[in-house]
């Protein structure tokens, strides 16, 4: 079960800000969803190693040869703000 | 105009390579089906045909136009992955598959809707609106690639491309009574491909037959210097042409097709009659055991939330897309645009990833989760000893009514019972229509072993024949 204090925690690591209402509904919605998963902690699997990939590709790298990437102007148009010749973002600290 | 979107996508190029229609007639055509939309298909379709650079006349796909999920970055086209967090997002460059395609001869016809960030089995999560199932308008075309299945079961799009992470491609092939191919992972490349879980996502086809997917996997396939998972291919993709199935093996695993998957007493009879043709053709059909395959779901919704977490981490406003709270710091601008941006789906799936990642609980989810993935490969490994293919209804249910599920999160989550277990294992699976249960298309999946796409859509030909599956109800 989470509670709402869980929640609201889990929610700031997301950097996802929730509604009162929203917090609500995800501790009820995520415990049912948890209540159904946890039945795989019931199963034996001492000594099992973890797969975090099904094909075995260890250490894919390519030769380390300088390539041009898009042009600076192509990646900024997207932005919602720029700054000069970089992303603007407001300050951490300001409110 | 009737008789050309009659054709699969395979006839068109052979009646453009012979002469008899012009290419740009069959764009025309299609892309005012596409653009009519009133199925909500579409996201975006092109204004025009492709003028004749790059589309040279003799390629090997006969510039039949293809419909592509919103979720391919194309560059200067919108690409928005069915979110309002990337609404008008425009990218700089293409997804490989798609350019592999458009080099190949296939010009982009559109991108089609889906649920967000491939979020969703019934794409009711998209945030451009539902899309309807041309079987019955009143129901749901399955997801996440739902746009791509309604579209080419329409006859809005001749072929289309979609991605599937746990069932995206197959399911909603299913549910609109279409082919749906999801490759072995590390197959095609990823690049350009808006992730999702990284380690489950592959791009495949969504055809009106087994030819037409056999034709575009063929292009779609390969090792991409830009996605370090992609694998080499071993050999080519052939087109099918089998006329029986003499000395297949198939397992029906039992753990999946029995009571716990809660498969629909018409879907069951479907599936049963599908296995009859193929032991006329045959095939042989014993029982077979995927022990752990019914923990495949919830393992599965662990990894790829825990994986979606952390790709999501990327809509942040500050490179692209949707920004709320400017004005305000840095930290509150992140997590308001985030509140705004994204649905509800996929705020779920990004909680309950960022918890089964988080300090303290890290080991007894996403770590019991990746071993539980690992006794799914083994079991695959093991029964692909004995069997060719291992063959299961690709859906538990037909297509069913918007709004029927959207309450309860768990039951939707439910729609992946048998498609999840070949995602986690990481091998190829397609599904072909096996039929009609009061009105409504039923899927039936073959899986086979890593690399097994030849034999595996040689296999679905020899069905799909027998089957003699009429899917011209949902384009009338």
């Amino acid at each position: 079960m989470l509670d709402h204090t869980q929640v609201l925690h889990v929610a700031r690591l997301a950097r996802l800000e929730l509604s009162d209402d929203e917090v609500g509904r995800m501790a009820a919605e995520l415990s049912h969803v948890l209540d159904h998963i946890e039945k795989i902690r019931e199963l034996d699997l001492d000594g099992v190693p973890p797969t975090s990939h099904v094909i075995d590709v260890v250490n894919a790298l390519r030769a380390d040869v300088p390539a041009p990437s898009l042009a600076r102007e192509v990646i900024l148009a997207a932005a919602p703000e720029r700054l000069n010749d970089g992303f603007g973002v407001p300050s951490p600290g300001a409110a | 105009m009737s008789e050309l979107i009659d054709l699969t996508a395979a006839q068109a190029a052979d009646r453009i390579g012979a002469g008899e229609i012009s290419p740009a007639e069959l764009f025309e055509t299609y892309r005012q089906r596409a653009a009519a939309n009133e199925l909500n298909a579409f996201t975006w379709v092109a204004d025009a045909a492709p003028d004749g650079d790059g589309y040279a006349h003799n390629t090997p796909l006969g510039r039949v136009p293809i419909a592509v999920k919103d979720l391919f970055c194309t560059e200067g086209v919108p690409s928005q992955a069915g979110s309002r967090i990337l609404e008008g997002y425009r990218p700089p460059y293409t997804a490989t598959v798609v350019k592999q395609l458009a080099e190949a001869g296939a010009p982009l016809l559109g991108k089609t809707n889906q649920d967000e960030f491939a979020m969703g089995s019934s794409n009711e999560n998209s945030g451009f609106g539902p899309v309807l199932n041309p079987w019955d308008r009143t129901r749901v075309p399955g997801g996440s690639s739902g746009g791509s299945a309604a579209a080419v079961a329409a006859g809005l799009a001749p072929w289309a491309i979609g991605t599937d992470t746990g069932g995206s491609i197959r399911q909603p092939a299913a549910l609109c009574g279409i082919v749906g191919l999801k490759p072995t992972y590390g197959a095609c490349s990823r690049y350009g491909m808006i992730a999702f879980a990284s380690s489950l996502d592959q791009a495949g086809p969504l055809t009106r037959d087994v030819t037409d997917a056999a034709l575009i996997l063929r292009h779609m396939i390969g090792r991409d210097p830009r996605d370090c998972t992609s694998l080499e291919y071993p050999g080519e993709i052939e087109l099918p042409k089998a006329d029986d199935l003499n000395g297949i093996r198939l397992g029906v695993p039992e753990d999946l097709t029995g009571a716990e998957g809660g498969v629909e007493p018409g879907v069951r009879d479907s599936f049963d009659a599908t296995l009859k043709l193929a032991e006329g053709l045959g095939a042989s059909i014993e029982a077979c055991r995927l022990p752990h395959a019914p923990h495949a779901l919830s393992a599965y919704y662990l990894i790829a939330p825990a994986e979606a977490s952390a790709n999501l981490a990327r809509f942040d406003a500050v490179r692209y897309g949707l920004r709320v709270g400017g004005d305000e710091d840095l930290a509150t601008m992140y997590s308001r645009t985030r509140q705004v941006g994204f649905g509800s789906e996929v705020k779920r799936r990004i909680m309950l990833g960022t918890y089964a990642l988080s300090s303290g609980y890290y080991e007894a989810y996403y770590g019991t989760a990746q071993k539980v993935r690992t006794k799914i490969a083994e079991d695959f490994h093991a029964a692909f000893e004995q069997f060719d293919f291992i063959v299961t209804p690709t859906s538990p249910w037909t297509a069913f009514e918007l709004g029927a599920k959207t309450a309860d999160p768990l039951a939707m989550y439910l729609n992946d019972f048998l498609t999840v277990p070949m995602s986690l294992a990481g091998t190829p699976a397609i599904s072909i229509p096996s039929g009609l249960s009061d009105g409504l298309p039923v899927g039936f999946q073959l899986a086979g072993p890593a690399f097994s796409e030849s034999r595996l859509l040689d296999a679905a030909y020899a069905l799909e024949r027998a089957i003699g599956f009429d899917g011209s109800e949902a384009r009338a």
